[in-house]
């Protein structure tokens, strides 16, 4: 089946089996590998992406269940003219990530989480934060990392 | 893992869906929000011929308030549920409940009929739905019904849906005047699958409680608010080395959802 999404305001073109996952329609057929592929079930939130602004799993949606949608994946982050988001910059002031395979997935699922809600109480923080697992960190640092971003994006 | 190849249809209309589901000679499967469905087919526990998917099926979006009754159509999501003004405040119950579905990104997709029509033993959905004496509205090609819940949950992933069948609707009339309701679980971390929970509705000196984690389907119970807990955990057939512990959870549970809706 032939589709076409828009990804990062750009559209990307392709012919899918049904089958294809939209993971793997984003890595291989767009060939943005910034978004990780973990469990393929769900559990894990690295393959998070943004979908027309809301936060899904990229392995739980079909590719062709994307047709004419608008995704956002990690590659959209960071300025054009270079630099991190103050989210991605955070995350490295407070060492948020060690081998940084799940740190896409925690990114597009926080960019979400913050703009609805742009003061987060800790609480609140540990409950976004539970879609996505990390197994280097031990989440302490990605909590500290979500309210340095809140408090810079928050600031007028 | 990748699902196994199958056959797509994204239809328009519901009479377009009911007739696809009605083909005798295929495996054909209903695909709404995805988040059991496509868990499964990555696993290939699932090897459907043929999916039908009802996201293009814009009749099927609705959450609306009529003639006092909540009505939650076949493609109303969780996160819809959740952000519902009209569902805050008339049915707190559910806007309690959908909060421990899944995590956030699994809400925004996942939608309520499916997660009733999924069936899993460990839902929260259902077993709150249960305390408020719901009706699922059904449609296939042959007809439509309205099943309760004791109709409709019969065992673990198993409903009383026949394969050509859609649930279309979740009709929740009002709690009754001046009743309370609560909803209490216990999970390892939140969003995780509950090891048990509670769902509770007190109007005056009569209850309802509903478990979850107390067997295969929701168990239901009515009695008054201050016997329920010890009465319902009674007669529960747990096993395993850990019965004793889910009995005295589930108890805690109970008294905790019941508390909450007298609170």
């Amino acid at each position: 089946m032939r589709i076409s999404v828009e990804i990062n305001g750009r559209s990307h073109e392709g012919e899918v089996e049904p089958r294809t996952l939209l993971s793997d329609f984003i890595r291989h057929g767009a060939g943005l590998h910034g978004t990780h592929v973990g469990c393929e079930h769900g559990v894990c939130g690295a393959c998070t992406v943004q979908l027309d602004g809301e936060p899904v799993r990229s392995c739980l949606m079909l590719a062709v269940q994307a047709d004419g949608r608008s995704l956002r994946t990690v590659e959209s982050l960071a300025p054009p003219e270079g630099g991190l988001h103050p989210l991605q910059a955070a995350f490295q002031e407070t060492h948020a990530l060690q081998c940084g395979f799940c740190t896409p997935g925690f990114l597009m699922s926080i960019e979400a989480f913050l703009r609805e809600h742009p003061q987060p109480t800790e609480h609140e923080i540990r409950e976004a934060l539970a879609g996505n697992l990390c197994r280097c960190t031990g989440y302490k640092a990605i909590i500290e990392a979500v309210e340095r971003a809140a408090e810079r994006l928050h600031r007028p | 893992m990748k699902p196994a190849p199958f056959a797509y249809d994204a239809p328009r209309q519901l009479g377009e869906v009911l007739e696809l589901l009605a083909r005798e000679d295929e495996d054909v499967k209903v695909l709404a929000g995805g988040q059991s469905l496509v868990p499964l087919l990555n696993f290939r526990l699932a090897r459907p011929d043929r999916l039908v998917d009802l996201n293009g099926v814009e009749s099927l979006a609705y959450l609306r308030v009529e003639d006092g009754a909540l009505r939650i159509g076949a493609l109303a999501r969780h996160a819809d549920l959740e952000r519902s003004a009209e569902v805050a405040s008339g049915w707190p119950l559910l806007a309690e409940a959908v909060r421990h579905v899944g995590h956030p990104q699994i809400r925004v997709r996942g939608t309520v009929c499916g997660s009733v029509a999924h069936a899993d033993p460990a839902a929260e959905l259902p077993v709150a739905l249960c305390v408020l004496d719901v009706r699922f509205h059904v449609r296939s090609v042959r007809g439509s019904r309205v099943l309760g819940a004791d109709e409709l949950f019969l065992g673990f992933l198993t409903t009383s849906l026949e394969p050509d069948e859609l649930l279309v609707e979740i009709e929740v009339p009002a709690p009754p005047a001046g009743s309370g309701t609560g909803f209490a679980e216990h999970a390892r971390t939140h969003g995780d699958f509950a090891l048990g929970g509670a769902a509770a509705l007190v109007a005056g000196e009569e209850a309802r409680l509903a478990l979850l984690g107390a067997g295969p389907v929701p168990v239901r119970f009515d009695g008054a608010p201050g016997d329920l807990p010890d009465a319902a955990v009674a007669d529960l057939s747990l096993t395993g080395p850990d019965a004793e512990w889910r009995r005295a959870l589930l108890r805690e549970l109970a008294r905790d959802a019941l508390e909450r809706a007298v609170a």
